[in-house]
């Protein structure tokens, strides 16, 4: 199939499944119209990989504007085209991937829920709008996806409605990015407008000043914090672990978190003429790195550890792009799409079987589930960047493009290139903490799934027992599978990197080992050894409880929320209050004082014509005198 | 093809005068047949839409200032200087389409017997006629017929404010009318004409030009108009009182088509007639579009009325498409005409939703409606399409306007412009939070007692008035040339500027 069909339609299919898809009647419809959504969203994603495996084998070399015109805006036109080069293709084939497996898992994981034909149909959308992120070579069709991902993202993670906070961190999720979009759709209208074209390749080309480009990248970077959960705009992310589990796989995976890092990466020719940029990034990227990291040190909620950890890689992404290496920024979106799908898949599984999201409510899993432990156990080893996994080889990428840029000659300053990779180097112990701390408490040790009171008492008419839970097992095939498979690339994929196709597709430098390797593994080797010591110390106990008073700060997200309520959302209420009342008690009083003023001067007028006969003989005779000097005056003059 | 456009405002008034003879019993039948016929009329004058090639070989400033796909000029009363003068173009054809389909849909919806059926085809008369009209006082004419019958909508057939709130539309228009009147009046007797097609680019042409102190003065008695037609902050406290009172189908034909006449005006007949006045008043027209934006948002965040709500973003929404117009730039008028021909279809079918739901839970408070998508799934799932798309999604509607009037203010440059475009996007943002707002009331958590006892079910005549506008709402959405193909062009012309 030629590149200019397999382009366009590697986001249609799924767009258009998923259209089809909203339309089929929602409700219980029985068996058959479960299997009509799950078909057609499983369909969609199948395609869309063959498509995706299709355009990595023989990407485009150059950019051209052709396509579809959707409308001419005066000299603007606005074009549905696609432009797939190696990198688009292999972040579209991640996202494939891990769509493809989402909607696997996703048939067992809500085989109870009435409303799954929409929910497919929504994923299917999802996927559809971040392929069109990743290819399209329009800016505003990119913008296009850019924002029904957003959308998406809120149906989504507002699915499920058993959980009373299900809609309001749907609602954030929105807001959050969207608060981040203005800055996205400004900035990208400063290029537009300055280029005279929504074409990505005369974007790339065109010739901006150095304050125009700045001021244009830096909005767009409020809109990818936004999107990939930058400090200070990712508080919307732990919160939309309110979605089901799979939702959260595909957010964190393979679309929407990723969507910032592929657009920086996407217009990085621009970013690498401006310094202030990118030292911005590089700042946001740091804080990013260590917020996230210690956030889910103290956290309770198996996903919430698993968003928190997400915050902290996607650190690592925009670090390396800060530093001037899109090349490892990608390579660690797509091993991170691996091992963090395969982590949230898992998690499901776990929740699925024990049926909570509290890991002081799991403990003693890893008999029981088998396939799951193995599955977290090599997710967690790629996350914490253990070798051989994958994690490992893109860390040590972003870790040595940022120590290369310490040493001046890159884009970005050198203070900036240091503070990332001090942040990133740091992390490295403290995700090895959390990933272990999750592990063990999980999977080792005694089950308390009675929690800490014991077992729950049911008195029955036979005698006082005791509810014995259900044993927990491995999850159903639909599920098991895509664990399995997953499992593999999240093991493997680093060592891609030392494919020459594949390298020289992303540009990635040559793999080595140096010396500077040991830094980072014997903080590695400490993070894990210290929580290992610290669960061995006091069986059952929490590793977390060494953090002290600091836990609920760190369990709170360094209580960003609260900033975030008390510098934006209730000023805009108050404000709200305020242009209320001032269009209630001001604005419309005007008007409605126009009208009692006009009914009473009537009023006055009709008082005027109720004077008593002599006082109105005189006013007649008097008017008649005064319309005579009138008659009189004009007739002379 | 001339008489096309005489049927076009013949059929719909032939049509009042049947359908208020009829028995009730028949109205409804008898008045979506000739609100069908009209909409196939109104569909046809893309046959003889000039084919590209004449229409680009054609320069500014080489022929007739503007080229009407089909005209009829008629001399009415010579001694005013009026002129029976008829026209489609580019820029009209998309809110014809749109008046002839919501009408269409109005009347098939619409079950409160033949008076109101006849109103709203005397309502389709006039509307029809304002974006016919090629002369200023017949344009006045028919801006004016609108007046009554929809005060006769509202007050005959609203809710229990009824009479207050129409009497405040009436009486609030009618103030704007007067300055139209003024407005339209200056012009001809200072031009000698009140034919638009010699007015507009009367710059390039030479003839009829008028002095710049005179276009000012017209261009904001004229602005002042339509500001209160569109409604523009802050000229718009007949709005929310008008809506909320209103029927179904008079919201739906006062957000979907009256408002249009508003913007509309703005751009054929403000700018048209006095384009350096619209130059010269620019930038306080940009401010206070972008006031209404963001005012509305924020006082859509503290509605507590469903109806209340969705009329106070059409106040934003209309903000949005002034910004577009303030830019005088091909690009933001364009904005402005899309955005208008979204908002049509859009809001549309959010008073068509909120009507159904108020109908059916008896209130209209968001205190009282919730968890709408556990009884009533499908509705809920509308209201959610409908809430987003009116938030400005990409790939609906919605988008394009807002979008491209950003768009248009930072391309016209400058840090006063910059300001504006950044203000409009923060508004932009509101409007998610609003409807988010409103999303998460109606739709999420338990069902209230008051939807839990309301019919859930979506009737077949519910289906059908709908659906047109949830798909044209994705079509143009995904191709707004769908409204734009043949603007650019008379834009051109319209502005003055060369292409």
């Amino acid at each position: 199939m030629s590149i200019d069909v397999a382009g366009p339609l590697l986001p249609l299919v799924p767009l258009l499944v998923g259209l089809i898809g909203l339309v089929l009647p929602p409700g219980d419809g029985g068996r058959a119209r479960r299997r009509l959504a799950a078909g057609l969203g499983v369909a969609g994603a199948a395609v869309a990989l063959l498509l995706a495996v299709r355009l990595v084998l023989d990407p485009a070399d150059d950019p051209q504007n052709s396509g579809l015109t959707l409308a001419n805006f005066g000299y603007l036109e606005v074009r549905f085209g696609t432009f797939v080069d190696a990198a688009a293709g292999y972040v579209a084939l991640a996202v494939t991937v891990v769509a493809l497996f989402v909607q696997i898992y996703s048939i067992a994981y809500l085989h109870d829920d009435r409303r799954y034909a929409p929910y497919a149909a929504q994923v299917s959308l999802f996927t559809g709008a971040m392929l069109l992120v990743v290819t399209s070579s329009d800016l505003i069709l990119m913008l296009l996806g850019w924002e029904v991902m957003g959308a998406c993202s809120y149906l989504l993670i507002g699915h499920d409605r058993r959980l009373p906070e299900a809609p309001a961190a749907a609602v954030k999720a929105f807001l959050v990015t969207r608060v981040g979009d203005v800055g996205f759709l400004l900035g990208i209208a400063v290029l537009i407008a300055d280029a005279d074209s929504t074409y990505l390749g005369d974007v790339l080309t065109h010739d901006y000043s150095a304050g125009t480009l700045t001021a244009a990248l830096l909005l767009i970077l409020a809109g990818v914090a936004g999107k990939s959960a930058q400090f200070p705009l990712h508080t919307w992310l732990p919160d939309a672990m309110a979605g089901p589990t799979p939702i959260s796989a595909l957010i964190h995976a393979a679309t929407m978190v990723a969507a910032g890092v592929y657009v920086v990466a996407r217009l990085y020719p621009l970013y690498r003429q401006s310094p202030a940029a990118l030292a911005t990034l590089a700042v946001m990227a740091a804080i990013t790195i260590l917020i996230g990291a210690l956030s889910a040190m103290a956290q309770d909620d198996l996903k919430r550890v698993l968003a928190w950890s997400t915050v902290s890689q996607i650190g690592y992404m925009t670090g390396a792009l800060a530093v001037g290496s899109p090349a490892a920024a990608l390579f660690h979106l797509l091993t991170h799409a691996a091992f963090k799908a395969l982590l949230f898949l898992a998690a499901g599984a776990v929740i699925h079987a024990v049926g909570t999201n509290l890991m002081s409510r799991m403990g003693g899993l890893r008999t029981h589930m088998p396939v799951t432990f193995w599955s977290f156990v090599i997710g967690l080893g790629a996350l914490a960047g253990v070798p051989p996994l994958s994690g490992f080889w893109s860390k040590e990428n972003v870790l040595t493009a940022a120590a290369h840029a310490t040493e001046g000659g890159e884009t970005a300053p050198a203070w900036a290139a240091w503070v990332v990779w001090l942040a990133a180097l740091l992390s490295v112990g403290i995700t090895a903490w959390y990933a272990t701390r999750l592990l063990l408490r999980t999977f080792f040790g005694v089950s308390r799934a009675y929690g800490p009171d014991g077992p729950d008492w049911e008195v029955g008419f036979d005698d006082g027992s005791y509810r014995t839970p259900a044993v927990p097992h491995d999850p159903p095939a639909l599920m098991r599978w895509p664990l399995i498979l997953l499992g593999i690339p999240a093991a493997l994929l680093g060592l891609a990197a030392f494919a020459p196709g594949f390298r020289t597709a992303l540009e990635l430098e040559d793999p080595h080992l140096g010396v500077a390797v040991a830094l980072p593994m014997l903080l590695l080797v400490a993070g894990a050894g210290t929580a290992w010591w610290l669960w061995r110390a006091a069986p059952g106990a929490d590793p977390a409880l060494v953090l002290g008073r600091a836990e609920p700060f760190l369990a709170a997200g360094f209580r960003l929320d609260e900033v975030q309520d008390r510098f934006v959302v209730r000023p805009v209420k108050a404000v709200a209050r305020v242009v209320t009342a001032f269009d209630t008690n001001d604005v419309d009083a005007v008007v409605m004082a126009t009208g009692t003023g006009t009914r009473s001067a009537g009023e006055l007028l009709k008082q005027a014509h109720r004077r008593p006969l002599p006082a109105a003989a005189v006013a007649v005779c008097a008017a008649a005198l005064v319309l005579g000097a009138v008659a009189w005056w004009g007739a002379v003059a | 093809m001339n008489n096309l456009l005489i049927a076009l405002l013949v059929v719909p008034a032939l049509g009042a005068v049947v359908v208020a003879l009829l028995p009730d019993r028949r109205a409804r039948l008898v008045s979506t047949g000739f609100a069908a016929v009209t909409f196939v009329l109104s569909v046809l004058p893309i046959l003889v839409r000039p084919n590209e090639y004449t229409w680009f070989a054609y320069q500014p400033g080489d022929g007739p200032p503007m080229v009407p796909w089909a005209e009829i000029d008629l001399p009415w009363v010579p001694a005013l200087g009026l002129e029976f003068h008829l026209g489609v173009d580019g820029i009209s054809y998309p809110l014809i389409v749109l008046t002839g389909l919501l009408t269409l849909l109005c009347c098939a919806y619409n079950r409160k017997g033949r008076a109101l059926a006849a109103l709203l085809l005397v309502l389709e008369v006039g509307v029809l006629g304002t974006f016919l009209a090629l002369d200023l006082i017949l344009f006045f004419l028919f801006f004016e017929v609108v007046l009554l019958p929809m005060y006769a909508v509202i007050a005959g057939w609203g809710g229990p404010n009824r009479r207050a709130a129409a009497r405040k539309f009436v009486l609030y228009t009618l103030a704007g009318s007067v300055l139209l009147l003024l407005g339209v009046l200056l012009v001809v007797t200072s031009a000698g004409t009140g034919d638009l097609v010699t007015l507009t680019g009367a710059a390039e042409t030479g003839a009829a030009e008028l002095s710049p102190e005179t276009q000012r003065v017209a261009f904001v008695l004229l602005a002042l108009a339509f500001a209160v037609k569109a409604p523009l902050w802050p000229l718009h406290t007949w709005l929310p009182d008008a809506h909320t009172e209103a029927p179904t189908v008079g919201s739906v034909l006062l957000a979907g088509v009256l408002l249009k006449m508003g913007t509309y005006g703005m751009i054929r007949v403000g700018v048209g007639a006095a384009p350096e006045g619209a130059a010269w008043a620019s930038p306080a027209l940009g401010v206070l579009a972008v006031v209404a934006i963001v005012a509305g948002a924020l006082i859509c965040l503290r509605q507590t009325e469903l109806k209340r709500l969705i009329a106070y973003s059409s106040v934003g929404h209309m903000g949005f498409v002034l910004l577009g117009i303030a830019t005088m730039s091909i690009t933001g008028v364009q904005a402005a005409l899309v955005g208008n021909v979204a908002h049509g279809l859009i809001t549309g079918l959010l008073f068509f939703l909120a009507g159904t739901i108020k109908d059916r839970t008896g209130t209209g408070s968001l205190d009282l409606i919730g968890g709408l998508r556990e009884t009533a799934p499908r509705l809920a799932g509308l209201l959610g399409f409908a809430a987003i798309a009116s938030l400005g999604l990409p790939g609906l509607a919605g988008f394009w306007g807002e979008a491209f009037a950003v768009i248009a203010a930072v391309k016209r440059g400058g840090p006063f412009w910059l300001t504006l475009a950044a203000v409009a996007a923060v508004g932009g943002a509101l409007t998610a939070a609003y409807f988010l707002r409103l999303l998460r009331r109606v739709t999420h958590g338990p069902a209230t007692p008051a939807v839990a006892a309301s019919s859930p079910a979506v009737t077949r005549i519910e289906w059908l008035a709908w659906t047109p506008l949830i798909l044209l709402t994705l079509a143009v959405g995904v191709v707004p040339a769908l409204v734009l193909n043949d603007t650019v062009v008379p834009l051109a012309n319209l502005l003055g500027v060369k292409l």
